[in-house]
């Protein structure tokens, strides 16, 4: 009997989606003032001189440019789940010109800062970040595009 | 100045790695200040604790485990945090006390033991937490966040690695002669160099450790001061600030920044308003200064901190630096006491140690490191979740 493909789940529900195709990032917008967030704000906007509490969900940008980029030669604390041996991986902040924001985010496996320079265009992906019993669990993560 | 309080007396318990309750620190730094301050536990009117968030429900009332600790007294309490600024908060707190005139003498206490390893959120599963998220989606610790700020110098300004090891160098010399440094070891840039990566470009040397340790200062009205020292230190300014919406530069724990989108920048970034506000307190400015204690968290953020405080351009530091400018015996040394560097952070004691050393330094007491004639000195530091934290100190 062949082994059943392990069940792929996102790591954090709401947070990104790969519905009609590409990978985006959901992220909500106030319809009063236009403002921005990620991850959703959803109960009011944080503009302080709005007030408002309506709030759209939007997918964000898929690209962007790189703001600044780092490692982690060592594993992380719990609740990071490690890989056994680690492998070290790159982060990348991203900045989105339409959404005037900077946004966090792991860099796609197999990716060394040696490749990476302030400036180059990145863009979203979706990648495993762990895999448990309950399959594997995913995330979104930068490239160069 | 009538927003004035004295620093009559300042403690520390040494910095370090040892392992126990984090109370005795905080007795340990209180009696030395008092002693400094020639006054009893049983003066003190008034007591401010800084919190410590790994060291259970003692440590969410640090006032009362200290007050508790030196002989319950009937003094008057409060327990304050805000993570690296919990130390201004306590001292904003204990200083408008004294000004509203509801005490004359007032003790301010910080005090931490801390794990092994990179600072970790607490337990369980907290998918509200942006604290707890960013360790289990991103693994983003502390250091990765001061990585990408290094590397964001470099690419603006040119920094170089030689150039974070020159702060770590610097520091550990100044930390040299300090007797409550953990790190008394001279550094040379070769050895940061060899230090492995933790979060690159950042090594191991240019990342500050985690200690153990306590600090505490006794604040009191100016009119009592003038009673008990005819040289009192005064505390000019206090800034426990929030940043101003959009704060657009990545902050811990946070995984995006604000947004620019639909709103205007403030007219001044977070950062550069945290000394602003202590400066303006005291009618002073980064020209005035003597010396300066900035939060170290990376040799690379100590760089950055100089641009936050004035004392030079944006892209302007690296040159201080290389010039000796920011050394014992330059213009405005920066972190005359070793920094984080030489004592790695004890979250909740942190902000108050800058101040002991700036006490210290504008009494004429701190021998080997001592900067000739200072006379005003301000400390700065930033705590994550959105706290600045900034004092100043003038004879
Ligand atoms: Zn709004």
């Amino acid at each position: 009997m062949p082994t059943p493909l392990p069940v792929r789940q996102p790591a954090i529900e709401g947070w990104f989606t790969q519905d009609g195709g590409a990978p985006r990032l959901l992220g909500s917008r106030c319809t009063a003032c236009g403002t921005i967030f990620f991850p959703k704000e959803t109960f009011a906007c944080r503009n302080p001189e709005c007030g408002s509490d309506t709030l759209d969900e939007i997918p964000l940008s898929r690209h962007g440019t790189l703001w600044s980029f780092t490692d982690n030669r060592y594993p992380p604390p719990p609740p990071f789940v490690a890989s056994d041996p680690f492998e070290p991986y790159a982060i990348a902040a991203v900045e989105l010109a339409a959404e005037k924001m900077v946004v966090l985010g792991q860099v796609a496996k197999g990716v060394t800062t040696e490749q990476l320079a302030v400036g180059m265009e990145m863009e979203l992906i979706i990648e495993a970040l762990f895999e448990d019993e309950s399959g594997i669990h995913e995330i979104w993560k930068w490239r160069p595009a | 100045m009538s927003h004035e309080v004295a620093v009559l007396g300042a403690g520390m318990h040494p910095w370090g790695k040892w392992g126990r309750n984090f109370v005795e620190y905080g007795v340990h730094a209180a009696r030395a200040a008092l002693a400094e301050a020639g006054l009893a536990w049983t003066d003190v009117q008034f007591l401010a604790g800084g919190d410590t968030m790994r060291n259970g429900y003692p440590g969410y009332v640090a006032g009362a485990s200290i007050a508790q600790a030196l002989g319950w007294s009937g003094a008057q309490v409060a327990s304050t945090y805000g993570a690296c600024a919990t130390g201004a908060q306590a001292i904003d707190v204990a200083r408008a006390r004294i000004l509203a005139g509801l005490c004359d003498v007032a003790l301010v206490v910080g005090a931490d033991t801390t794990p092994k390893g990179f600072f970790a959120p607490t337990g369980g599963v907290r998918q509200q937490d942006p604290d707890w998220l960013r360790f289990r989606l991103l693994g983003a610790t502390n250091p990765v966040y001061f990585g990408l700020y290094a590397r964001r110098r470099m690419a603006l300004y040119g920094a170089t690695p030689a150039d974070f090891a020159k702060v770590k160098v610097k520091n550990a010399r100044h930390g040299l002669g300090n007797p409550n440094a953990r790190y008394r070891k001279a550094v040379r840039e070769d050895d940061v160099a060899a230090s492995p990566v933790v979060s690159d470009p950042l090594r191991l040397l240019d990342i500050c450790a985690t200690s153990d340790g306590g600090a505490a200062v006794v604040l009191t009205s100016l009119a009592f001061a003038r009673r008990h020292t005819t040289q009192p230190v005064r505390l000019a300014g206090v800034s426990a600030v929030t940043p101003r919406y959009p704060n657009t530069v990545i902050e811990m724990p946070n995984f995006a920044t604000d947004s620019a989108v639909g709103v205007s920048l403030p007219d001044v970034p977070f950062r550069d308003s945290i000394a602003r506000g202590a400066y303006e307190q005291a009618g002073l400015g980064p020209e005035d200064l003597d010396l300066a204690e900035v939060y170290d968290l990376s040799t690379a953020l100590e760089l950055d901190w100089y641009e936050n405080i004035g004392l030079c351009k944006p892209g302007g530091a690296e040159q201080m630096l290389r010039d000796g400018a920011t050394t014992l015996g330059g213009r405005i040394p920066v972190n005359a006491s070793g920094g984080l560097a030489s004592f790695g952070e004890a979250v909740p004691a942190q902000a108050i140690a800058q101040v002991c050393e700036l006490t210290w330094q504008l009494r004429g007491r701190a021998e080997a490191r001592q900067v000739e004639g200072a006379r005003v000195g301000l400390a700065v530091n930033q705590g994550l979740f959105g706290h600045g934290s900034s004092l100043l100190l003038r004879t």
